[in-house]
């Protein structure tokens, strides 16, 4: 009876919180200072040192190694040129960073520089809301436009509304590139008798030459979910035609899942998880288990990220190398990739011109270099700061092909806020042979059509 | 002289306070929550009662449903089975280092399991030692990626919760055991009893409280469970392993609907509330 009485007064006390809390989220905060609208060229200060003493404040995510020296020589680069500018870098892991930067921005209290990720989910709903500068007006007086190539800018391009990506205003930019391409073992290759494939005939070849030589093929770790993105991204493009894949990657209206070269492209790769060709169980072995057992020679090909190369190289040495997938559909060299983590300013920020002159110099020719000499790879100047010799070499040269002469395709679960999951899910089914091809298509378009209709 | 009636409420103020703080406003702020659509920043949309029927309708959230009801019978009954019967063995023979085996059986328990959960993958492996060992005994046919087959992922990430709870239970049994004076058990043998009798009519009743207490831990931990899924499978293969708690996470920070995420939550707590309430009561009648 003590209970009843107990639990009755929670409850009660329990609605009287509820009626004095106010309505999530209404108790408003920077994002009505400003309307997001960024400076005109005209406008824009790109005289620092005329500016006085400012602090500028950056939140970034650049922890690892070899991305941690690059800041941190920027930034005492920035701080001699402009010795009235003091940088206040705060740096945190990209979950922690993504999960609070939300919260951050609707706030009074903004950093002036912020890494925000291009997905939908994230840039694309601060876009929409208003939180970001529109940098468009700095992008003309610092030529940005000249620096980057198109296809690497669309990536941080949105409506001022937020609902289309990859068109309209700049709200970011990016220092370093990624791209998913296709490993080698060349020892392997020699083994088989066979060359680095070059067209996706030669590859499906060589991948029935392995399997009959007793090789694993593909080397894949798919519990994670998301790898068989990477996998499936370069694979898509030799089926379907690129600027399809780019509005269904972006989420924009007009595509669709259920066509008959997507459906193809997902038969494909069935084929390879349920023929075995990519290992007996792809969807039990962790992603950071599969690339160490690739390095030690289970596999001959391993399809993912240029970001495996540094730590994969370490134990193949010369025996690793890379190289950007056949060309796709449209005769074009076609690929999933994109760029790092781009750098943004918030609309509330106080010190827009420092932060702008800031990336300015984060992504300058001089910077490229930097970032290069320090083992990453730079977004612009790729082939000219390509190394000499290893698998960085090929990683330079390969995306460099894809980010002038083709395509970088995007990450397919930038499309919906759900779309990690959906296609992560599909694809796992679809690998393990759970899932027919035609209705994995069907699943991924029911997202994609809720979204693209919805909006 | 009658006593103030406000007095001993002046002494729970401090704890309720706390309480309150920290228990009750959160929850009703959860609740108030999941009747709005809201992404965690911006401006919010009452939507009434709305989340709660998108729910009903949601396969992913069903299937999350029906996933922890398979994890109790992981987490809680097959534990108390075995931690029963386990404790019934080691109470009755005198086990030479008793206390090593005790502390090897609730070892897991002392163990974040963020790191049980990353040594199970590894076991799980396609080429880990679980495999290895079948391999190696002529049950090659039997290897499989554990956690990547969705007929056997949810029965693998069950099984570590197995192995997790049992030695609390076994703890919990056996204190009850010790609790039986000697006699009884002396007097069932006088009278014929063989140990399996003995055990259902002395030791089965003794430490019913036992079993109540045991059963409430452990399914409030088959409902909530998160760390072991969020680090073994993701809710993978598909939507095979999803539970309520990964989906409360994955919509409140992957798709950010904080509203739909609180729903969730809010259902959970009900439920967890409802099933403990009813071992509870059953419980509480039988003893």
């Amino acid at each position: 009876m003590r209970r009843r009485h107990f639990l009755g007064t929670s409850a009660a006390l329990g609605g009287l919180g509820l009626l004095a809390a106010c309505a999530p989220g209404s108790d408003g905060g920077g994002g009505d200072a400003s309307d997001g609208g960024g400076p005109a060229a005209g406008d824009v200060e790109t005289d620092i040192a005329s500016l006085g003493d400012v602090t500028l404040t950056v939140w970034d995510q650049e922890v690892r190694g070899a991305q941690n020296d690059a800041i941190e020589a920027l930034i005492t680069a920035f701080q001699e040129k402009y010795p009235n500018v003091t940088v206040d870098r705060q740096s945190q892991s990209f979950d922690d960073l993504q999960q609070q930067t939300g919260l951050a921005l609707s706030g009074n209290d903004v950093p002036d520089v912020l890494q925000v990720n291009n997905a939908r989910g994230d840039m694309g709903a601060y876009v929409a809301d208003q939180l970001l500068t529109d940098l468009t007006g700095y992008a003309e007086a610092y030529g940005w436009e000249d620096r980057f190539s198109d296809s690497v800018l669309a990536k941080m391009r949105y409506s001022a509304d937020g609902v289309t990506f990859g068109e309209g205003a700049l709200y970011g930019l990016a220092q370093t590139g990624e791209i998913c391409g296709i490993y080698y073992s060349q020892k392997k290759l020699d083994e088989l008798g066979l060359e680095a494939p070059a067209t996706w005939d030669e590859l499906f070849a060589l991948v029935d030459a392995a399997k009959e030589a007793g090789e694993q093929p593909i080397m894949l770790g798919n519990l994670d979910q998301w790898p068989a993105l990477h996998v499936f991204g370069p694979l898509q493009a030799n089926f379907v035609p690129a600027e399809e894949i780019v509005t269904l990657g972006m989420g924009n209206a007009g595509a669709d899942w259920t066509s008959e070269q997507n459906v193809a492209a997902l038969t494909q790769l069935a084929e390879w998880g349920t023929s075995g060709a990519m290992g007996d169980s792809p969807n039990g072995l962790a992603y950071d288990d599969a690339w160490p057992l690739y390095t030690k020679g289970t596999g001959v090909l391993l399809i993912g990220g240029s970001w495996l190369a540094p730590d994969m190289e370490a134990v193949m040495g010369e025996d690793l190398r890379f190289m950007a997938p056949p060309p796709g559909a449209d005769g074009a060299v076609a690929t999933t990739g994109g760029t790092g983590i781009p750098f943004s300013i918030p609309a509330a920020a106080e010190n827009k011109d420092v932060a702008a002159a800031y990336i300015d110099f984060l992504t300058s020719d001089e910077a490229m270099q930097l970032i290069a000499d320090n083992g990453g790879m730079p977004v612009n100047r790729t082939a000219e700061l390509a190394p000499e010799s290893g698998v960085n070499k090929d990683v330079y040269e390969a995306f460099d092909a894809v980010s002038t002469d083709g395509t970088l395709l995007p990450y397919l679960d930038y499309a919906t806020p759900s779309f990690a999951d959906t296609a992560g899910a599909t694809l796992q089914e679809v690998i393990g042979g759970q899932t027919e091809p035609a209705a994995a298509a069907d699943a991924l378009q029911e997202d994609y059509a809720a979204f693209t209709e919805g909006s | 002289m009658a006593r103030s009636w406000v007095t001993p409420l002046l002494f729970l103020l401090p704890a309720f306070a706390v309480y309150a703080a920290f228990a009750l406003y959160p929850l009703g702020r959860a609740a108030q929550f999941s009747l709005f659509e809201w992404r965690g920043f911006g401006a919010s949309t009452f939507v009434g009662l709305q989340n709660y029927v998108d729910l009903a309708g949601d396969a992913a959230f069903r299937a999350a449903i029906g996933n922890a009801l398979v994890l109790i019978v992981f987490y809680a009954v097959i534990p108390l089975v075995v931690g029963l019967v386990l404790a019934a063995i080691l109470r009755r023979g005198q086990v030479r280092g008793m206390g090593f085996f005790r502390t090897v059986i609730f070892l897991p328990q002392v163990i974040a399991l963020v790191v049980v959960a990353v040594a199970w993958r590894q076991i799980y492996s396609p080429v880990g030692p679980l495999n290895q060992v079948l391999e190696a005994v002529g049950l090659g046919g039997l290897t499989r990626g554990w956690l990547g087959d969705p007929g056997t992922a949810l029965a693998s990430v069950g099984f570590i919760g197995t192995w997790v709870e049992m030695g609390l239970v076994m703890l919990l049994m056996l204190s009850g055991m010790s609790r039986i004076p000697a006699e009884l058990f002396e007097a069932a043998r006088l009278d014929g009893a063989g140990p399996v009798k003995e055990f259902f009519a002395i030791t089965l009743p003794a430490v019913r409280g036992e079993i109540t207490v045991a059963l409430v831990l452990t399914i409030i931990a088959a409902l909530k469970t998160f760390d072991l899924v969020y680090m073994t499978t993701s809710g993978g293969p598909g939507n095979s392993t999803t539970v309520p708690s990964y989906e409360v996470y994955f919509r409140a920070f992957d798709l950010r609907e904080v509203g739909s995420a609180s729903a969730v939550a809010i259902v959970l707590t009900l439920l967890i509330f409802a099933i403990n309430v009813g071992v509870t009561r059953i419980g509480e009648r039988e003893s």
